[in-house]
């Protein structure tokens, strides 16, 4: 038996369900949830590798590139908003964040 | 079992595993390292689907910049982690229930998934022989020419990021003495310096 594309989507499936039981789990802790959604987007490259690789088009992987940038951007913005709302409320538990409603 | 098969469950065992204990783990840190695993794991993926340059543009830019940047903030932030995991075991079943009906969907589609006839003949830009252009140069070839416009706007989007980030955490503080580098350049040389004359036995 030979590894075919169904086993990469396999693996990117169950690391993108994993993804959303992290963040559904975690509820408060919002780092969690940002590395939930770093899992999320690296089982999308994975199926953007998967194909591209096994349709021989070299698309999906230029696109992956693309994913990595945005989540890059994401990641250091989510942070940065992170740490500045632990330094206005002395807490990261995400159930306050409502309070900054004006 | 070929050499292959066998790397690839290694990698896809490990990765599921360490994936899973990123959510679950109760010290941050330690979710961070699971992370930097899950994301070398799938570097070897992509190793193994021949796309070296994502490969280790993964290995740079996830271990490199963002694992470290999470593992910063965490070290950072002085937050009471085990209080904020106390109540975890309450969102067990939510999340799992959340997470089996995600699953059965994604197996759903996966029943029923196959390739449209003549998908070979309508790709958008066909994998070069890799005896005559290797992945990176291939990559490079196809970025700088038929994506230029969204390379560059994705370059945009992380000067965005960078400017954002800098903006939302640099802090002015006024209590601290600075250098003030214009006062300092406008400086009259006439006037910066004063000659008493001091009689002797007297102060000024």
């Amino acid at each position: 038996m030979t590894i075919g594309l169904e086993h990469y989507l396999t693996v990117a499936a169950a690391l993108f369900v994993i993804g959303i039981f992290g963040i559904f789990l975690n509820r408060k802790n919002v780092i969690i949830i940002l590395m939930s959604i770093e899992l999320m987007l690296l089982a999308v490259n994975i199926n953007l590798v998967a194909f591209s690789f096994f349709l021989g088009d070299l698309t999906g992987q230029v696109f992956t590139l693309f994913v990595l940038t945005v989540a890059a951007a994401e990641a250091a913005i989510g942070l940065a908003i992170l740490v500045c709302f632990f330094r206005n409320r002395g807490t990261i538990a995400v159930e306050d964040v409502n309070v900054m409603k004006g | 079992m070929h050499i292959a098969d066998f790397t690839f469950y290694t990698f896809a065992i490990i990765l599921v595993t360490a994936a899973l204990f990123v959510v679950v783990a109760r010290n941050p840190v330690h979710s961070v390292l699971w992370l930097i695993l899950c994301f070398i794991q799938a570097a070897g993926f992509f190793v193994l689907l021949g796309a070296e340059f994502v490969a280790f543009l993964l290995v740079i830019v996830y271990v490199g910049a963002v694992a470290v940047l999470f593992l910063f903030v965490v070290m950072m932030l002085d937050v009471d982690f085990a209080e904020l995991k106390a109540e975890m075991a309450k969102y067990v079943p939510l999340a799992g229930l959340i997470g089996v009906v995600l699953m059965m969907q994604l197996v759903l589609a996966f029943g029923t998934w196959e390739f449209s006839a003549g998908v070979e003949a309508r790709l958008a830009s066909p994998t070069p022989p890799l005896d005559e252009v290797h992945n990176t140069q291939a990559l490079g070839l196809l970025l700088y020419d038929q994506y230029f416009l969204l390379f560059q706007l994705s370059g945009l989007i992380l000067l965005v990021a960078m400017i954002g980030a800098i903006l939302l955490t640099l802090r002015h503080r006024q209590d601290i003495k600075r250098q003030d580098v214009i006062a300092q350049m406008m400086r009259d040389p006439a006037k910066a310096m004063e000659l008493k004359d001091v009689k002797p036995g007297q102060g000024l």
